[in-house]
């Protein structure tokens, strides 16, 4: 008797359909991709239901957490040129090297005097180093209040907008510390801000 | 697996010498492989959820001068104390004992929309609306501060304000044991 020879079939499957959607997917994500930046400063910020999301230009950042404050702004042309007034500001000249490293710092906080030393550094030291904060104290003329007036001049000058500012706290940061910045805000009679939270339900 | 068939069938018996048909079939398993993996490795890397911005209003410190006058019955005090804990009255403050209550959905929120309910009821329009009067201790969390003014918003209170917290209502917080 004749055995039924079962026929084999082949493993062989065709891909394309695979390959010409994995291709799509990834295009997609590479084109949406902002890329996460890793915070110098780690903040753990407090939930709400407010749906509004952060702009992603146009806005500078304040964080606040363990008693430090940084400070981060969008847009390599601003920060460049905000280094340029605040070298003004304090008597201080940067050569091209250090304005270019400076553009790529989305956020920082150490003092301007240490700036030249922070820019010095390559990734991996800066990010080991624990940065100690941006100065502030009750006068009107200390570091915060006046990178934050400089960088509102040099928005109005470049982008002719009014700069917008964000509050990071850290949730279990204590009151005071929030209120810090706030006052240097509101000094510069910046009386409308934004406090970055994240989602919760109701 | 699918891949580049290079097996001439049928070749070299012949005196004729044919020319080779190649395959048209690619092996596109290693190119999934590798489209894959970037894809991964891009939706890891996306922020798919964005942070939120809470607007946030402050009174204008410049102007002096200009101040609405506000009945006492319709403002309600909120003091922000240590340990995620609130107390509250509402009229004029040392005439009420304070109420301690907690964040939460049966906490503060309730007490938020039944006060705003009965001073709305209580008094005459078009300006009946409850003013919250927050008053965050140096021990309340920046966590607190966020809570509370979303309660607000939640609630749908109209008017609010932050106002820095006085001694006598630090003393008041501390002998309730929330300061």
């Amino acid at each position: 008797m004749a055995r039924i020879k079962v026929p084999r079939k082949s493993t062989a499957l065709d891909m394309t359909a695979m390959c010409d959607v994995a291709f799509l997917l990834l295009t997609f994500f590479i084109l949406t991709a902002k890329l996460r930046q890793e915070d110098p400063l780690h903040v753990d910020v407090p939930p709400s239901t407010t749906v509004q999301i952060v702009p992603d230009d146009n806005i500078a950042t304040l964080s606040v957490g363990k008693g430090k404050i940084f400070f981060g702004i969008e847009g390599t042309d601003i920060r460049r040129t905000l280094l340029e007034e605040m070298g003004k500001k304090y008597n201080m000249t940067f050569t091209p090297d250090e304005y270019k490293k400076f553009a790529v710092v989305p956020t920082f906080g150490v003092p301007i005097a240490q700036l030249k030393q922070y820019l010095a550094m390559d990734e991996e030291a800066r990010k080991k180093l624990d940065q100690p904060g941006i100065p502030v104290d009750t006068t009107t003329n200390n570091e915060l209040t006046n990178w934050i007036y400089e960088a509102r001049i040099v928005t109005r000058n470049l982008k002719n907008q009014e700069l917008r500012f964000a509050i990071k706290g850290d949730a279990k940061d204590e009151y005071p510390a929030y209120k810090k910045v706030v006052d240097a805000l509101q000094r510069q009679n910046i009386n409308k801000f934004s406090l970055i939270t994240t989602l919760k339900a109701k | 697996m699918a891949e580049l068939d290079t097996s001439g069938k049928g070749g070299g018996k012949g005196g004729k010498v044919r020319s080779k048909k190649a395959s048209t079939r690619v092996d596109l398993t290693a190119m999934v492989d590798l489209a894959f993996l970037l894809i991964t490795f891009f939706i890891m890397t996306t922020t798919l959820a964005k942070p939120k911005a809470m607007d946030m209003f402050m009174p204008d410190k410049s102007k002096k001068d200009v101040q609405l006058p506000v009945p006492e019955t319709r403002t309600m005090t909120v003091w922000l104390g240590a340990n995620d804990k609130i107390e509250w009255f509402v009229g004029a403050p040392g005439k009420s004992q304070p109420t301690i209550d907690n964040f939460g959905k049966n906490g503060i929120r309730k007490t938020l929309i039944e006060q705003n309910k009965k001073i709305e009821e209580t008094h005459q329009g078009p300006d009946n609306y409850m003013i919250v009067v927050m008053k965050p201790s140096d021990h309340a969390t920046y966590k607190d501060f966020v809570n509370m003014i979303d309660e607000i918003n939640i609630a749908g209170i109209k008017s609010y304000a932050v106002v820095d917290i006085t001694p006598a209502e630090v003393a008041q917080l501390k002998k309730d044991g929330n300061y």
